[in-house]
């Protein structure tokens, strides 16, 4: 599904990313983990598309997406969410969903001229699917709410629907269990779960190695800029060459 | 009375012909956050392209196809899309400071065309004898007048449905995503410089459609009327208004064109002749002066910006 070889990062002359390959099949969760300053956060961007590689080539469905700008890797059915949620806060938590549906005819200026009817019964359309899946994330009482008045996690689960609006085939979640409580962060593994048996596969790039563990079916490690280790989250957290990144040998 | 009456409605017809070039403005401005500060361009190339289309045969400039008044106006209004292709195509990827530098300096450079081009464009003496719409009227001014008035009503009336529609729309809710967070937005699928510019583009068009009523009315332009105090005075009548509302925008063209109007005439009477030259530049003092003043009572201009929500998004029995 996802596929990077040689994907290399380069700032100034430091080397962020530095030839990774790694192959993400479909209908999996995968986690990609690793200690501060090991490149996860870069490798993410590149993959999201909010920064080039120096080298090497990224494919999403045999498609190389290396350079392709971020709104097209989206249109092509990979999402993303965001570390720190970044919600549009003077819209409804609705409006945050529906703006997301791709492809939408009322998106073209003259179409609301021209065919204000069918722009109307396809908003119809997206407003039903986008009520669907604000109730799917426990978001259903706020959806008239302006985004701004959400909590933290609340915004977690806004930016997953609005991702889940544009259809994707594989989420690239950025620590989704970031400054989530505990009661919540519950709620975002279960829906997580929920999608995938629903079909959608995920990248996870992720501090917490509970919620790895509990979700992933395969970790990749990083550690300076480097895949360390993959495989099954139980035997790569037991991984001497792991276990000492994660306790500093990798500095 | 007739006369007092006559002279409101041509007073109130430029007014509108401005309110125009400010909805322009607005939807670049208010909705897409774009800083153009070009808008003296694009009014000169639809006054221009109108005036070439419209006006009849004449030795001093190029054009004269004598051609309908509604055929000068779409023309104008597509030529200044054009314009405003072409340098938004260059220029919007660029940051807000940049596209301002950019907008000015394709504005003066057309300005100066206009004033050199004399093949084109008549240079410095302008294009005269422009037709006006309701000629036939003209030998009863109050008639002539209000047939005017009516007209660039309407024209105003249907442009603000036609904007109202366009930014309470997907697209216009993309220009807001866009406004407030474009990494956001783009990963979410929506193409920050597509939607950047057609809002620059129709912007402009509508610039250049003020231009071309404003030539038609006046029955004269000339390179003069394309300075950049035409894009301060619009840029006054936007933020003076209520920038992201059109009805603020069309409220800033009427009050700010009357102060305007009414400082000149002020101090064209109040003002010896030796320093009336000199006197001008008050307007721009008053008109100033007024700005900072409304903006410390209400820092969003005369009505404010409204929180926009789709008009086809009805909430109903949930708590807000």
């Amino acid at each position: 599904m996802l596929e990077l070889s040689g994907v290399t990062r380069r700032f100034g002359g430091a080397w962020a990313v530095d030839g990774v390959s790694l192959h993400i099949p479909p209908g999996r969760i995968t986690g990609l983990i690793g200690p501060n300053g090991a490149g996860k956060t870069t490798l993410f961007n590149l993959i999201a598309g909010s920064l080039r590689p120096t080298a090497g080539a990224i494919r999403f469905e045999g498609r190389d997406i290396a350079h392709a700008p971020p709104h097209r890797r989206a249109a092509l059915g990979l999402g993303r969410t965001f570390q720190i949620p970044r919600p549009f806060a003077a819209m409804t938590v609705l409006e945050n969903v529906l703006l997301a549906a791709l492809h939408q005819r009322g998106e073209r200026a003259f179409a609301n001229w021209l065919a204000p009817r069918a722009v109307a019964a396809e908003e119809r359309r997206n407003i039903v699917r986008a009520r669907e899946i604000i109730d799917f994330l426990a978001l259903g009482r706020l959806a008239a709410a302006p985004a701004s008045v959400l909590s933290g996690g609340q915004r977690k689960l806004l930016e997953l629907a609005r991702v889940l609006m544009a259809e994707p085939r594989l989420v690239l979640l950025d620590e989704p269990a970031a400054g989530v409580n505990p009661t919540l962060l519950e709620t975002i593994i279960e829906r997580i779960r929920e999608l995938h048996a629903r079909g959608i596969s995920f990248l996870i790039v992720e501090h917490n190695l509970d919620l790895v563990a509990r979700l992933c079916g395969e970790v990749h490690v990083m550690a300076g800029g480097r895949l360390l280790a993959s495989g099954p989250p139980e035997a790569v957290t037991r991984d001497a060459r792991v276990i000492e990144a994660y306790l500093g040998g990798a500095a | 009375m007739t006369g007092l009456a006559s002279y409101l409605c041509f007073f109130a017809t430029v007014a509108l012909t401005y309110g125009v070039a400010v909805l322009g403005l607005n939807l670049q401005w208010g909705a897409a956050g774009l800083f153009n500060v070009g808008v003296a361009g694009f009014a000169a190339v639809g006054a221009y392209v109108a005036a070439w289309i419209t006006a009849a045969p004449a030795p001093a400039h190029w054009g004269g196809f004598a051609l309908p008044i509604a055929l000068g106006w779409a023309g104008a209004m597509l030529a200044a899309a054009f314009a405003a292709a072409i340098v938004g195509a260059a220029t919007l990827r660029l940051r807000a400071d940049y596209l301002a530098i950019t907008t000015f300096g394709a504005a003066v450079t057309l300005q100066l065309v206009a004033l050199n081009a004399t093949a084109l464009t008549g240079g410095p003496f302008g294009i005269a004898f422009i037709p006006k719409p309701f000629e036939s009227l003209a030998d009863r001014p109050l008639a002539f007048g209000a047939a005017n008035l009516a007209l660039v009503a309407a024209v105003t009336a249907i442009i603000f449905v036609a904007l109202e529609r366009l930014t309470q729309s997907p697209w216009g809710r993309v220009l807001r995503a866009l406004r407030e967070d474009e990494a956001a937005a783009a990963s979410l699928g929506k193409a920050p410089d597509r939607f950047r510019l057609q809002a620059f583009v129709i912007g402009a068009a509508l610039m250049g459609l003020a231009g071309a009523m404003q030539a038609q009315f006046f029955g004269f332009i000339a390179p003069d009327n394309y300075l950049p105090v035409l894009t301060f005075q619009v840029w006054v009548m936007l933020v003076l208004g209520g920038s992201g509302n059109n009805r603020g925008a069309l409220l800033g063209a009427v009050v700010v064109w009357g102060l305007w109007t009414l400082s000149g005439t002020l101090l064209a009477a109040m003002l010896p002749g030796a320093w009336q030259a000199r006197g001008a530049a008050l307007r721009l003092v008053a008109i100033g002066a007024v700005l900072a003043g409304v903006l410390l009572a209400r820092p969003r201009g005369l009505i404010g910006e409204r929180a926009t929500v789709s008009r086809h998004v009805v909430h109903t029995g949930e708590q807000a």
